[in-house]
């Protein structure tokens, strides 16, 4: 049974390493996303994860259209060892314009960090998502992955 | 969680008008490809007629088509009509004594199992469950 695709068109993005010069566009798209603003967060992360400082195991990589405009970004890390776990892939945030989304920019971002990562010998990808986010959650089901073997497992400090 | 009988005919039903979205089939059409009962599925039409997830067409060749998408519609959008999700243990009401506190224990665990069937349901959209279907069938047919 094949079912016939009905997103708009895809379209093609560039994808290139992250700067300190798109904080801005990072920091408003995530604001208008979540409804948070996290300027020293992103700040702090782009300053760890983009430029000549960042260490190899980590990514932070922009999409962006014809015009210039960012249509998103993923951030991951290679972690080794956390929780008993081999070296593995995180992603550790991902996220699309609203109105540039079902147009296969997240799909080209995962793939370009999967390709990163692979790049490095690592051979699993994973990333952890609040159960109620369906977007995202069927979003990375969509790109192959699956309930894996860690169970995450928290409890309020009172 | 048993599933039961209506999940798996709405699934039938939403996955075959989804696979020709331009294209209507009826009650009879849709029975007669899974080889499942009529009577039974024009109730699961109606459920999911309310539901949006499809809808009639009136008129010659007429007959029901799907209005989701594929890659947003889930799992849990298509059963939750059908489905309770409050039976994974199957515990026993108004127990008291000496076993209340192992009951109310169990109730605990139920709620986790729940929440965490619901978030698997919820996540998997129509398109994910072909290409697991597809992919255990590939996997079932190799030598």
């Amino acid at each position: 049974m094949n079912m016939p695709r009905q997103d708009q068109e895809a379209i093609t993005v560039t994808i290139r390493p992250a700067s300190l010069r798109d904080a801005n566009d990072i920091v408003a798209l995530d604001d208008h996303v979540t409804g948070e603003n996290k300027a020293a967060f992103w700040t702090d992360i782009l300053t760890r994860y983009s430029g000549d400082s960042a260490a190899d195991e980590r990514f932070f990589l922009v999409a962006e259209a014809g015009d210039g405009q960012l249509a998103g970004f993923i951030v991951g890390e290679i972690r080794a060892w956390e929780f008993g776990s081999p070296p593995c892939g995180w992603v550790i945030a991902l996220n699309v314009n609203p109105q540039l989304r079902e147009r296969g920019i997240g799909t080209q971002l995962f793939d370009a960090l999967g390709e990163e990562m692979s790049a490095l010998g690592i051979t699993t990808i994973r990333t952890m998502v609040r159960r109620d986010d369906k977007v995202n959650l069927s979003f990375f089901r969509g790109e192959g992955l699956a309930a894996g073997p860690y169970i995450e497992l928290e409890r309020h400090l009172d | 969680m048993k599933l039961q009988k209506a999940s798996r005919y709405a699934l039938y039903a939403v996955l075959h008008l989804a696979s020709e979205p331009g294209r209507q089939y009826s009650t009879a059409d849709i029975a007669e490809h899974y080889g499942i009962s009529t009577h039974h599925l024009a109730k699961v039409m109606r459920a999911l007629v309310r539901c949006g997830l499809i809808e009639s067409v009136r008129g010659v060749g007429g007959g029901y088509r799907f209005t989701g998408n594929v890659r947003r519609t889930t799992l849990w959008d298509v059963i939750s009509e059908f489905e309770s999700l409050e039976a994974n243990i199957d515990i026993p009401e108004n127990v008291g004594g000496e076993a209340e506190i192992i009951i109310n224990g169990l109730d605990t665990v139920n709620d986790e199992l729940d929440t965490l069937i619901r978030a698997t349901l919820d996540s998997i959209t129509l398109q994910t469950l072909l290409r697991y279907g597809e992919d255990a069938t590939r996997r079932s047919r190799q030598p």
